[in-house]
């Protein structure tokens, strides 16, 4: 029994004080619960919202557990009010195949701390050649398919796995980058990296390649032969393409322009793309270096207007942990990706709520409902009967982010030091406290 | 006879009919009749083939013609020499019907364009395999009595079959309702376009049809990798024991051969009680020789 807290569920429509009753690991009821049970929690002034959802993380097991493990990650994403965790499959090797899935399965129950769910590969050994075995891999519980960390360059296997997909009911994510474009770009293609004499990664890259999906995803839709017998429902198929982090405002452009012709279309973005600029790269600091890359205050505008727009459909970390010796390398040479499961909330807030952008009920939908339409589970809601994932949140509570506490393996996060607004209190999974703070 | 296409159903139930009178033939001590006495037939066959070429010569041959046989690798195509100036070259010898299989659609019509002779399709890239769609139909007729509102699953590559429109053409003019089944990958453009269902599953359609085509997965013609694995395509598409366990006690299952065991159907399937594929094969020496005997006597209508 969670008592007084702001119960927010944006799944249901719901936003006021009240209590939330769990019996056997499952909601039972939500308002004002008369019964006394045996544990309450008081959430006097706190937000009881459904389990948040971070549908973009690399956990880097298996093969490079050094960096993180499926149980150091999946303690720090449930330290971080997470729930439910989506791996990408781009480890070492990759997960492409049945055996890899339930692997990543495996071991997220033995951590026993988040859900952890499994995009497969999209192509084999994500070479962006032949498609991997996608429907072994759904029917064994993977969530998705990505080639993370690539782009499928060829168009014509990109169609191919678009128009495959549709058999399975899956959705096919795609790392939007046309490596023809990005070369060995470690930047944003702008001022910046011609100052700091750094190769850049132009928007283009992105852009084209979304551009390019779009059309991709138009010509399945709209070019008939792929409706199945009989179910010509919404959609003429079933047909769902996720843009990963987008970063650019011509990336706004584009999700816009799909999302007036009702293409299924979904995007995510990332913390980082929202409040950090190329600018912070001139000190060639590496925990600055990602890809996509900061971008500008142009870009992050942009961004900012899609999500109150509504066109942004799940707010993700890409949290891509790296040990610090590989981070201490040249700019050119140290690996792309920040660390920023265990402050994403915070960051959340201090780009969207503070600046007044979205309200908590927004922001809760953008970390709950949404992502898991994209992925087609039945998570990120307070409904009676389901799963008890429960977050409470303290949303006044200010705290500096200190990496050195951080449960992940490593501390490749920018945002040490930063003084942020918005705490995870407790997190339940499954009807059992995972974590307290 | 180039396609089914362009046929109308009396003139395909005029073939099956013929075919039928000559189904006996076979079973008589002495196979051999007399209408195509003093004519000569070419078997054109620039595809490897064993069914449908051998099953063309002893048509042939049952109705007394002379037969030539042409392979590509032993003539002059080896040498560079074009289609049309072989086809030309054997007609100067003077052959009355060229029963043409060719990697290229459209390459029988191209040949009846420009030669005097007649034309058979023996199959023509993925385009049509005539003589295939009527002999399945025809089976189908033996078994089920009329293909008046069967429901017919064609199974496999669709995008690379030409068994796949022969048969779309002659059963549905015929009556039956189609269904074409495969992956998305292997379905041809615009496929809704054509008087025939679609779908991605067969465990969806399997309880539901009357016959069932299975098609062989043509590795030769794929192109790119249309979908993960031999494994998981038979996981999805393969007529296994256990599907079978879900079809109509009466089912007829049907393949063209060559049937790659174990992949697109298991053998028990293959040689199992429902299987009615060296059926296929017997029925379709009856229809060659319909097909030849019906194309000598409209020629010498014509002529």
């Amino acid at each position: 029994m969670i008592k007084n807290g702001r119960v927010i569920d944006p799944a249901n429509g719901i936003d006021k004080e009240c209590d939330v009753l769990v019996v056997n690991g499952n909601i039972a009821e939500v308002g004002k619960v008369e019964k006394s049970a045996q544990a309450a929690i008081d959430a006097t002034g706190k937000l009881v919202v459904p389990g948040l959802i971070d549908i973009h993380v690399h956990f880097r097991e298996p093969g490079d557990e050094e960096e993180e493990t499926i149980a150091s990650g999946s303690a720090a994403a449930v330290a971080a009010g997470f729930t439910s965790v989506v791996c990408m499959p781009n480890t070492n090797p990759p997960i492409e195949n049945e055996t890899d899935v339930e692997y990543i399965h495996r071991k997220g129950r033995q951590a026993r701390k988040t859900h952890v769910y499994t995009m497969g590969a999209v192509t084999k050994a994500r070479e962006g050649i032949e498609l991997a075995e996608m429907g072994f891999m759904a029917e064994a519980g993977a969530v998705g398919f990505t080639d993370d960390g690539n782009g499928v360059q060829n168009p014509a296997v990109m169609l191919r796995a678009l128009k495959y997909a549709t058999m399975l009911d899956v959705v096919i994510a795609q790392h939007c980058q046309d490596d023809s474009f990005a070369q060995d770009g470690v930047m944003n293609a702008g001022y910046y990296a011609t100052i700091l004499g750094l190769p850049g990664i132009d928007v283009l890259a992105e852009e084209a390649m979304l551009w390019r999906d779009i059309q991709l995803v138009k010509k399945i839709c709209c070019g008939t032969g792929f409706q199945p017998v009989k179910t010509r429902p919404r959609w003429p198929c079933h047909i769902r393409y996720h843009a990963q982090h987008i970063s650019t405002a011509g990336s706004v452009e584009l999700i816009r322009a799909a999302r007036k012709d009702s293409l299924p279309v979904t995007c995510e973005v990332t913390p980082h793309h929202l409040l950090l600029t190329e600018e912070c790269c001139a000190e060639y600091d590496t925990n600055y270096k990602v890809n996509p890359p900061l971008r500008t205050e142009k870009d992050i505008e942009a961004l900012k207007e899609a999500i109150a727009e509504g066109l942004i459909d799940a707010l993700v970390t890409d949290h891509a942990p790296h040990l610090k010796s590989e981070k201490e390398l040249e700019f050119l040479t140290a690996p792309f990706g920040i660390a920023s499961l265990e402050c994403a909330l915070a960051l959340y807030v201090k780009a969207l709520i503070e600046p007044g952008i979205l309200d908590w009920p927004k922001l809760i939908e953008l970390m709950t409902a949404r992502p898991a339409r994209i992925i087609g589970v039945d998570k990120g809601t307070l409904g009676i009967g389901k799963q008890a994932d429960v977050t409470i949140i303290d949303p006044d509570a200010e705290y500096e982010i200190d990496v050195n506490k951080f449960r992940s393996k490593s501390r490749n996060c920018p945002y040490h030091g930063w003084t942020v607004k918005g705490k995870v209190e407790k997190t339940i999974v499954g009807g059992e406290i995972r974590f307290e703070a | 006879m180039l396609g089914l296409r362009d046929l109308s159903a009396e003139e395909i139930i005029y073939i099956l009919d013929t075919a039928k009178g000559f189904e006996q033939i076979s079973t008589r001590s002495v196979k051999k009749a007399p209408p195509l006495r003093g004519k000569v037939v070419c078997n054109l066959f620039f595809e490897d083939s064993t069914r449908t070429r051998n099953s063309f010569t002893l048509a042939a041959s049952r109705l007394s013609a002379d037969v030539i046989e042409f392979t590509k690798t032993a003539s002059s195509v080896s040498k560079g020499e074009t289609l049309l100036d072989t086809a030309k070259n054997l007609e100067a010898m003077g052959i009355d019907i060229v029963v043409v299989r060719h990697n290229v659609g459209g390459a029988p019509k191209f040949l009846s364009r420009n030669i005097s002779a007649c034309v058979v399709n023996a199959g023509d890239g993925f385009c049509e395999h005539p003589t295939q769609g009527l002999l399945d139909v025809y089976t189908i007729r033996k078994f089920k009595g009329t293909l008046e509102g069967l429901k017919i699953a064609i199974v496999g590559d669709i995008a690379h079959s030409r068994v796949a429109r022969s048969c779309l053409w002659a059963m549905t003019k015929l009556g039956a309702e189609v269904i074409f089944v495969g992956p998305p990958t292997l379905m041809p453009a615009q496929v809704d376009r054509l008087p025939v269902g679609v779908s991605y599953s067969l465990d969806k359609v399997i309880e539901k049809v009357d016959v069932i085509n299975m098609l062989r997965i043509q590795f030769e013609r794929l192109g790119g990798n249309p979908f993960p694995s031999v494994r998981e395509y038979s996981h999805y598409f393969g007529l296994t024991v256990e599907r079978m366990k879900r079809a109509k006690p009466d089912i007829l299952v049907m393949h063209p051969g060559p049937i790659n065991r174990g992949l697109e159907m298991e053998s028990e399937v293959a040689d199992g009680a429902n299987s009615v594929i060296l059926e296929q094969v017997k029925n379709g020496l009856a229809v060659r020789m319909a097909v030849l005997f019906l194309v000598n006597q409209a020629a010498a209508m014509q002529g």
